[in-house]
């Protein structure tokens, strides 16, 4: 498994052209190409905000404005659950590079959260024009813990991935199953609403064991909230357990690698 | 480091089959708390069993076998993509495989990006790529089209640049399964080429094909592989002729048992039932009729009729040393022997024969009326022999009849093609009859002297 991971290392190139790949793929032979990355989350972002201030109307004081508070958390959040699904498919589609080249299978889950990650700071250009719009200025002292957060999401989220793409191999329907899964999980993430809100507070310890809490609520003190980030101690927390989810995840797609050439 | 580029010893490679299903869903494993059972294989298949073999520094070594006998299997243990269940496999230098060329392909981008990322892919970094790419594109024939995307490609298009990438690896050793029909005539004879250019630099190869003259052209050695079993290893000629003997042997077991169960079929059906009332029909002998109506021996029917009276209980086809056999050389002697039980005596009676090729027509046909043998008396068990001292048939299959009726053509048992044989020829030659022949020219002729192997 060491030598292994200490490969991943050696085909960073490969990640890295692939990733190009996966991304010129994606948007070309579409009109507005690289702009749907753009677009995308705009759109969203569009729909959610009219659901939410006109039709629904978020009331709490806390989350003004509610556009830029909400796209806090929808980006990452959009970054984890496009990873997920598109790495647990991935060793599939993938499967005539497993069968037929010599090829590092753990390569294909992780250039789907790479290339998502991509998608992701593309949106963080969309919010920084909101939150110059709105005049919200972040923190700068809190701005040193942003970097932290998205590693810390990128472990995670790479971890998941790792697990779900090896087990999807052998069991087909995690996939549909992910797709309602994070549906779910979605809403039950602080995203849309403020995890401050007393409603929420009073199920304080059920939102603690989801770690996209943490990641959520951090992302929204770092680039929302005034004042110190109060959530860096989970934070950390959160970076140990998912190093070693991470562990985990890559001593079972190790396990199991040998199978993928004949289960696929 | 040692002389051999690859070296497999004792190898053997069990496929699993997880379940005994296509795929598992989550669901049922849940339903049933099967996870880890799931995981865990339940039926093996063994496609390679104790196989070891080396491959010298340099040469071009041939694997052969039959569909399914573990030839890629092989290919990819050597290639890394698998590993061996038990035993080791070593293979000295860097390793570039053909074996799904474009594998990795991705439809929406230009050639040119894809010549890099399979290049990094096949293990060339970035620059060395670069450094190849022209000569590459020159390769594949493709230079006004290396901008377009690659689901632009004809399919011809989409090998070529995968094949070009995968040479231009410059690899040590170089793996080929079955990639030379790729192109048309003129690539085919490129890559060629390029087989022999990286021959001369002391690179290996490793070619597994179905073509048995590419391997007697341009292996050094070659390996039969039969159900993942190693059966000779050596020089080409010898082992290209111990798979043939192998194949004619199996095939013989074929029509033995295509045979057999052609006659068991009629002989139950017309025991159950009268026979077709045949006998009104023809004033001739009908074995020595040439089927005229025939257009097809697959649109005739195979069957059996006639009283009984006299009975063919067994028909033998025998090869020159006297054995049963299904499978014979143009050239070569055949005897046919049809054993026969009279239950009643009989003075009226008439063995005939003909013999029909795959599209129906009647090669050759005779009986003993024709042949003027008057009958006397026939009792009890007998056999009758039909020797043919050469079959001068071309190759393919032959089916035959054979008959016993009295001399105005009253069926006493006639079996209607249920005999099946292949003559094998080494000329592929035309037609349905091969005379013996022999060329002759004047001095002013000539030809090329021919090295044995031909």
């Amino acid at each position: 498994m060491r030598k292994n991971l200490l490969q991943l290392i050696r085909y960073r190139g490969l990640i890295s052209s692939l990733v190009a790949r996966e991304l010129k793929a994606r948007y070309r032979g579409s009109v507005l190409g690289f702009l749907w990355s753009f677009i995308n989350p705009l759109l969203l972002l569009s729909i959610y905000t009219f659901v939410f201030t006109v039709v629904l109307p978020n009331r709490n004081p806390i989350a003004q404005p509610y556009a830029v508070f909400m796209f806090c958390g929808i980006l990452p959040w959009n970054w984890f659950s496009s990873s997920l699904m598109e790495a647990s498919g991935s060793l599939v589609s993938g499967g005539n590079l497993i069968k037929k080249v010599l090829f590092p299978a753990e390569v294909l889950p992780i250039v789907s959260v790479l290339a998502n990650m991509v998608h992701f700071f593309l949106g963080l250009l969309i919010l920084a024009g909101f939150l110059i719009g709105y005049r919200h200025w972040p923190d700068p002292a809190g701005l040193v813990w942003f970097p932290v957060v998205v590693l810390v999401q990128l472990v995670l989220t790479t971890a998941l991935a790792l697990f779900l793409s090896a087990l999807t191999v052998h069991y087909r329907d995690i996939r549909d199953l992910l797709s309602n899964l994070l549906m779910f999980w979605f809403f039950a993430t602080p995203i849309i609403y403020p995890w401050q809100d007393e409603n929420v507070l009073r199920y304080k310890s059920l939102f603690d064991l989801n770690p996209f809490t943490h990641l959520a609520v951090s992302y929204q003190e770092i680039l929302f909230f005034d004042g110190p980030v109060g959530h860096a101690k989970w934070l950390l927390a959160l970076g140990a357990v998912s190093v070693v989810l991470f562990l985990a995840a890559y001593w079972f797609f190790d396990r199991l690698r040998d199978s993928f050439a004949e289960a696929v | 480091m040692s002389s051999h580029a690859i070296e497999l010893s004792g190898v053997s490679k069990i496929y699993r089959r997880y379940g005994g299903r296509q795929f598992a869903t989550l669901k049922s494993a849940l339903l049933q708390r099967s996870i880890l059972r799931d995981l865990r294989p339940e039926e093996t298949f063994p496609a390679l069993t104790d196989v070891s073999f080396a491959v010298p520094k340099g040469i071009t070594f041939g694997v052969i076998g039959r569909n399914g006998s573990g030839k890629s299997t092989a290919l990819k243990l050597v290639a890394g993509i698998t590993k061996p269940t038990s035993g080791t496999v070593v293979v000295n230098g860097r390793v570039s495989a053909l074996i799904e060329l474009g594998a990795g392909f991705h439809p929406e981008i230009s050639g040119r990006e894809n010549v890099f990322i399979n290049g990094i892919m096949l293990g060339l970094s970035k620059r060395e790529v670069a450094a190849r790419f022209g000569e590459i594109v020159d390769f594949a024939e493709l230079k006004e089209f290396i901008d377009a995307p690659v689901k632009t490609y004809s399919s011809g298009m989409y090998m070529r640049l995968g094949f070009a990438v995968a040479i231009h690896v410059n690899p040590d050793v170089l793996l080929v399964d079955e990639v030379l029909a790729v192109g048309d005539e003129g690539f085919t004879h490129k890559c060629l080429d390029k087989f022999a250019e990286l021959r001369r630099l002391g690179k290996t190869i490793l070619l597994v094909t179905h073509s048995l003259g590419l391997v007697e052209r341009f292996c050094d050695q070659a390996l039969w592989l039969d159900h993942g079993r190693a059966q000779a290893q050596g020089d080409p000629r010898r082992v290209i002729d111990a798979y043939l003997a192998s194949v004619e042997k199996s095939e013989d077991a074929q029509l033995a048992a295509a045979t057999a169960k052609a006659v068991a079929a009629v002989s139950s059906e017309s025991a159950a039932g009268p026979t077709p009332p045949l006998a009104a029909e023809p004033a001739r002998p009908a074995t020595a009729q040439p089927d005229g109506e025939l257009k097809n021996m697959f649109e005739a029917v195979e069957g059996r009729w006639g009283s009984r009276e006299i009975e063919i209980t067994d028909v033998a086809l025998l090869d020159k040393s006297g054995h049963r056999s299904f499978v014979f050389h143009s050239g070569d002697p055949m005897a046919v022997r049809l054993t026969l039980m009279a239950h009643t005596p009989a003075t009226d009676f008439v063995f005939g024969l003909s013999l029909f090729n795959a599209d129906g027509v009647c090669c050759y046909g005779t009986n003993t009326f024709i042949e003027e043998m008057d009958p006397e008396r026939l009792e009890g068990q007998a056999e009758v022999t039909l020797s043919i001292e050469s079959l001068d048939l071309v190759e393919g299959t032959y089916k035959l009849d054979v008959a016993v009726h009295t001399c105005d053509g009253y069926p006493y048992d006639y079996h209607r093609l249920l005999y099946t044989f292949r003559v094998k020829s080494r000329t592929p030659d035309v037609g349905i009859y091969r005379p013996h022949h022999r060329w002759s020219f004047s001095p002013s002729v000539r030809f090329k002297s021919k090295p044995e192997t031909a």
